[in-house]
């Protein structure tokens, strides 16, 4: 069935979008022009992106203004003024010179949705130290592996995730020099301690040392197709793209409630969850609970969100509910609604209207871009499962890679790679420690983003899949070797091949299929230890839902598993050239 | 059905969600997803099974009242007590 675009009267919104004009809008930008909406440190110290969050707005008319507002998990809520954010940020990064932590050391989270996680994360890049954020659900050993990759030299959780999922891996990080315990009362030892008697002893007053706008801020851990996770290193200079989306394509004003429901673990928590908003001097909702169909509803309509940027999965979910909260609650001050984390489907974007009041609008992006480079815009028509087009100052084009060269794919319609004119201000500026898969992302001037897409003749983009075997799970990426490698660590296991398949609601599901070494048998009993296994070295977000038996897998002739060939058949699909194929008997 | 037979076939549907948990080990008043390292998805799988092996409606918008263990446990027994 073909969607018709959803047209706006952009002329009637309660407020004039930041772009009202799409491409008006996109021929007068200039970056120069837009780093105007920025400060920069006092007495050109340069650019920290804390300052431009948290402190510009403590400083000046903002300063009682609520930064944060925060919703327990059990009911409670608590709101954090820019002020007083300054105020424990500053501590945070008071602490960590305590600590002997300097500028460029990683300090890693591993953390639910509390206030300290967001302290932590701007004290961090006060003291010009490097945040990097992990998602919660991880399992213990993509929690050492990352730590060991991005040398983590200190750790901020809670209690609970330490002993469950780090204590016993502790002798293996040396480079770790302390956990801070963001809910413990005591310390542990001397090298794991309780964050927030610190926090209180800790001096509120900081000032931001003189920052290079080049300097390391954020690492953001992603998964590759091969080989280990890859640290996708940003500069505090990223802090522009994230104020000028909040501009346009989050449309952003000062009276607004808005609320980023993704987990700070992720590259949009962190973003959008953290950076973006506060950039505004908005009041940015928090919410400690997962995703729950009622809940989330009641919460747009108590918090009165305005702009709320969401993700597929829950925008599925909450159709699965049934629920039409435009119906059953009063959702007036909502005025705009964004997804983000694997591609939404046309017919959610419509359920938007019906359920919500108002379209859904897909935009794109990945960690190594730092910032939304592909949107759908408040003013501007909806075509449904399009994921709109370039960000102003952001050129985007369809390219086919031919070694060092590229073609630019013109024509309308026609299937490429997706790739970005390198240049934007979040652009990522090295893989940690890995310079060759850095360098391999660029051919000339253009970053190949692994995305294949097309565009339309009016420059909608339109996403087509993975060019690699990467899997898109709950709208985070899941690296099939990551979970065939810790497969392979069970005794029984020969071979291991791991593939995502298609599941209404997550978008993909993580599967894997296993080849037994002699002397096992298969068995149910095998298979669920073999889950178990799974789950409790990767954890729920990254180990495989289902696993099946396989007498052998399809491999090359050089013996790597053909995960393409194994999906094709998984699937029904054709199995394409199979002229590598190893011969079996 | 009594609570211990409700608790076992919570444990049933389990074990193709989450085979390696240690049901003595769970603290039945904490968070279940978080005891269990379960996401939303597993969550929803978990009760699509209850819902077939007890033959018990679990409406979406009823999640929300089933944080713990022991919420799911007295949820469920009420449910079957209604259907009697």
């Amino acid at each position: 069935m073909s969607w018709q675009p959803i047209v706006k009267s952009p002329d009637k919104f309660p407020l004039k979008p930041h772009l009202s004009n799409y491409l008006e809008t996109c021929k007068s930008f200039s970056w120069e022009q837009a780093a105007a909406g920025l400060d920069g440190l006092p007495d050109g110290r340069g650019l920290n992106i804390a300052f431009e969050a948290v402190d510009r707005h403590a400083l000046g008319a903002n300063a009682e203004k609520v930064a944060l507002r925060w919703l327990g998990k059990n009911g409670e809520r608590r709101d954090i003024s820019y002020s007083e954010l300054r105020a424990q940020s500053n501590r945070f990064a008071n602490l960590l010179g305590e600590l002997g932590i300097g500028a460029g050391e990683r300090v890693f989270s591993l953390s639910g949705r509390v206030p300290e996680l967001y302290f932590s994360a701007f004290g961090t890049l006060k003291n010009r130290s490097v945040f990097c954020p992990l998602f919660a659900a991880f399992g213990p050993e993509p929690i050492a592996q990352r730590l060991q990759l991005g040398e983590g030299r200190v750790l901020v959780t809670s209690e609970r995730l330490y002993s469950k999922k780090v204590a016993a891996q502790r002798t293996q990080l040396p480079q770790l020099k302390y956990v801070l315990l963001t809910d413990a009362e005591q310390d542990i030892d001397d090298a794991t301690l309780a964050l927030k008697p610190l926090l209180e002893q800790a001096s509120a007053e900081f000032t931001i040392p003189p920052t290079d706008p080049e300097d390391m801020a954020l690492l953001h851990f992603t998964s590759g197709t091969t080989g280990k996770p890859k640290g996708a290193v940003h500069v505090h200079q990223a802090v522009l793209m994230h104020y000028v989306t909040g501009t346009y394509v989050l449309d952003l004003h000062p009276q607004d409630i808005f609320w980023c429901t993704a987990d700070c673990g992720w590259v949009t928590g962190t973003s959008y969850g953290m950076i973006a908003p506060l950039t505004h001097g908005v009041t940015n909702l928090v919410d400690e609970a997962e995703f729950e169909a009622e809940r989330w509803c009641r919460t747009l309509e108590e918090q009165q969100v305005s702009v709320w940027y969401t993700a597929p999965t829950a925008i599925r979910m909450l159709m699965r509910s049934e629920l039409e909260p435009v119906k059953q609650y009063d959702l007036s001050p909502l005025r705009l609604v964004h997804s983000v984390g694997e591609p939404l489907n046309p017919e959610a974007v419509v359920w938007g209207i019906k359920a919500l009041g108002l379209p859904i609008h897909d935009n794109w992006w990945q960690s190594e871009t730092g910032g939304i480079m592909i949107a759908n815009y408040a003013a501007m028509a909806v075509r449904p499962g399009s994921m709109g087009r370039p960000v102003p100052g952001v050129e985007a084009a369809i390219v086919r890679r031919d070694g060092e060269s590229l073609e630019m794919i013109s024509d309308p319609d026609v299937e490429g790679e997706l790739a970005l004119k390198a240049g934007w201000p979040s652009m990522f500026r090295s893989y940690l420690n890995d310079e060759e898969r850095y360098r391999n992302c660029f051919v000339g001037d253009w970053y190949l983003t692994g995305d294949l897409a097309q565009r339309d003749a009016d420059g909608y983009f339109w996403f087509v899949g993975r060019a690699d075997d990467i899997i898109k799970t709950a709208g985070h990426m899941v690296g099939p070797f990551e979970v065939e490698s810790v497969l392979l660590e069970h005794p029984a296991v020969a071979e291991a091949g791991v593939i995502g398949i298609p599941e209404p609601t997550i978008g993909q599901l993580v599967k894997a299929f296993v080849a037994l070494h002699p002397g096992y048998q298969q068995s149910e009993e095998l298979r669920r230890e073999l889950l178990g296994f799974a789950r409790k070295k990767l954890g729920s977000a990254v180990a495989p839902k289902q696993i099946a038996f396989a007498e052998n897998l399809p491999k090359t002739r050089s013996g790597k598993i053909m995960r393409r060939l194994l999906k094709a058949r998984e699937l029904g699909l054709p199995e394409g050239d199979t002229s590598t194929l190893e011969e079996t008997s | 059905m009594n609570t211990d037979e409700i608790k076992q076939q919570i444990f049933n549907g389990l074990i193709d969600i989450a085979p390696e948990v240690e049901l003595d080990e769970l603290d039945p008043n904490e968070n279940l997803r978080e005891e269990l390292d379960i996401d939303s998805y597993d969550f929803l799988s978990l009760l699509i099974g209850l819902n077939e092996s007890l033959g018990v409606e679990i409406p979406e918008t009823d999640y929300e009242k089933l944080v713990s263990l022991t919420d799911l446990v007295a949820y469920l027994a009420a449910k079957l007590d209604e259907s009697r």
